[in-house]
């Protein structure tokens, strides 16, 4: 009894609000909301979702506190540096409200755990700091109709949107179709960012939590809302479907575990280039698929390789095909090959994916 | 006329200003042409466009009262 005469005195001053009543209460209790990543956006929704009381809460973050973490990332402390970020965030959010449940994933989150975890939750919150994941969060979330509180931040300049799970709701593909190449958009650790501007954002997305689970107002499904610090402006621009972005979604759990999105936004894509000395290799051990994606009717003819021809202007619609363990692609310099290599290793992870570099004309001019 | 096109972001490195003016043109393609005329970094640059605080995709019609805003994506978290 005294236990439910605490509860009730915790969350009295909210359960006084109408709109959300004993019956918000209740549906908070009832919530599970996986929190990704417990840095600058997380700390501010994780305060104020293990304050209002929502029943599990969980936390997925690999890396551990820093000194430059503190100035923004208000749920740890000096003391707390070099420990793991859930572990601190656990401790500090049971002794804000120790009737929830806390669970922590001190892991990296990849294709296969995005699966795992996004099962069991019914409201994912992204608070991630890097492309790569965003875009593999969203295709999760797509395929498992799981409502996405999405939020980013850069210096003083701050993004919240609802991506719904219903097929009227846009996603974050109907937003940046095209994602950007490592180093395209700087960080916040090159660009900076103050650090009440995550808080803000942060706590906006709690906020947009705490309405999609008590019904309460309306969320900004289909709406980006967007809030510059220095100058407290803010917009709400509206979005729309388009179907043409859809298409680069995984249409199945099979798809979208083959996808590698480290290279889909250019990542690592580097080490796909090899030398004629690396490519000799390769055709010694045999095994090997080798793809002409140059136009039809370009010379130098390649003769040195058994090989198909899949010009790049139509390779998109030929990926699916493509199969072996290894495949290395050959165009007139490397460069169209390296693009085509990016291609097939956006949606594919098992196959060994090369580019020849320098091209057919640079083979040309070693032998000569 | 002159359109004023709001700028968001990063994209301020390019543009020097949150705020810029550009002669009036009738649609998005001929804008984004003339902008990256005058901001050639704009070319390689990854953002969106909003009309009349609409996020598009396609060739949009643009008037002198039209309010536009480019928008890049970020990632901090």
């Amino acid at each position: 009894m005294q236990q439910t005469d605490t509860i009730q005195e915790r969350y009295h001053r909210q359960v006084l609000l109408k709109e959300f009543g004993e019956q918000g209460q209740q549906r908070l209790a009832e919530a599970k909301v996986l929190v990704l990543g417990a840095g600058g956006l997380g700390c501010p929704a994780l305060l104020y979702l293990a304050a209002a009381g929502v029943g599990t809460l969980g936390i997925v973050d690999f890396d551990t506190v820093s000194m430059s973490n503190l100035h923004r990332q208000v749920l740890y402390g000096t003391e707390d540096i070099g420990q793991l970020k859930v572990l601190v965030a656990e401790r500090k959010l049971k002794a804000i409200n120790p009737e929830i449940n806390i669970i922590t994933y001190p892991v990296k989150l990849d294709n296969a755990l995005c699966l795992e975890l996004f099962a069991s939750y019914d409201i994912i919150l992204d608070g991630t700091d890097n492309f790569a994941t965003r875009y593999m969060v969203n295709d999760a979330c797509v395929l498992l109709q799981k409502p996405l509180v999405y939020g980013a931040v850069s210096r003083f300049e701050g993004q919240v949107t609802v991506f719904a799970a219903d097929d009227t709701a846009v996603n974050y593909r109907d937003l940046f179709p095209q994602p950007p190449l490592e180093g395209e958009v700087l960080n916040c650790a090159e660009a900076g960012v103050l650090g009440v501007l995550p808080g803000i954002i942060g706590s906006m997305q709690a906020n947009e939590v705490i309405k999609l689970i008590t019904g309460m107002g309306e969320v900004l499904k289909n709406q980006l809302y967007t809030y510059h610090a220095l100058y407290n402006q803010h917009m709400i621009l509206q979005l729309s479907v388009v179907e043409e972005n859809r298409k680069a979604i995984p249409k199945n759990e099979e798809e979208f575990l083959n996808m590698n999105y480290e290279w889909l936004c250019g990542i690592g894509v580097e080490e796909m280039e090899i030398e004629q000395e690396q490519f000799e290799e390769l055709m010694e051990k045999g095994e090997l698929t080798v793809i002409d994606v140059r136009e039809a009717g370009e010379l130098p003819a390649i003769s040195f390789v058994e090989h198909v021809k899949m010009p790049l202007s139509g390779l998109k619609e030929q990926l699916e095909k493509i199969d072996g363990e290894t495949v290395v692609f050959i165009c007139q310099s490397g460069k169209r090959s390296l693009q085509a290599a990016k291609l097939l290793a956006a949606i594919n992870t098992r196959i060994n994916i090369y580019s020849l570099k320098g091209g057919v004309l640079h083979w040309k001019s070693k032998i000569s | 006329m002159e359109l004023q096109i709001t700028i968001f972001g990063q994209l301020t490195d390019i543009t020097g200003s949150s705020s810029i003016r550009m002669s009036a043109v009738s649609n998005t393609d001929d804008l984004l042409a003339a902008l990256k005329q005058q901001y050639p970094a704009l070319g390689t640059a990854k953002f969106v466009v909003a009309v009349d605080k609409k996020i598009i995709q396609e060739n949009t019609e643009i008037t002198a009262n039209s309010s536009i805003a480019l928008l890049p994506p970020f990632s901090g978290g």
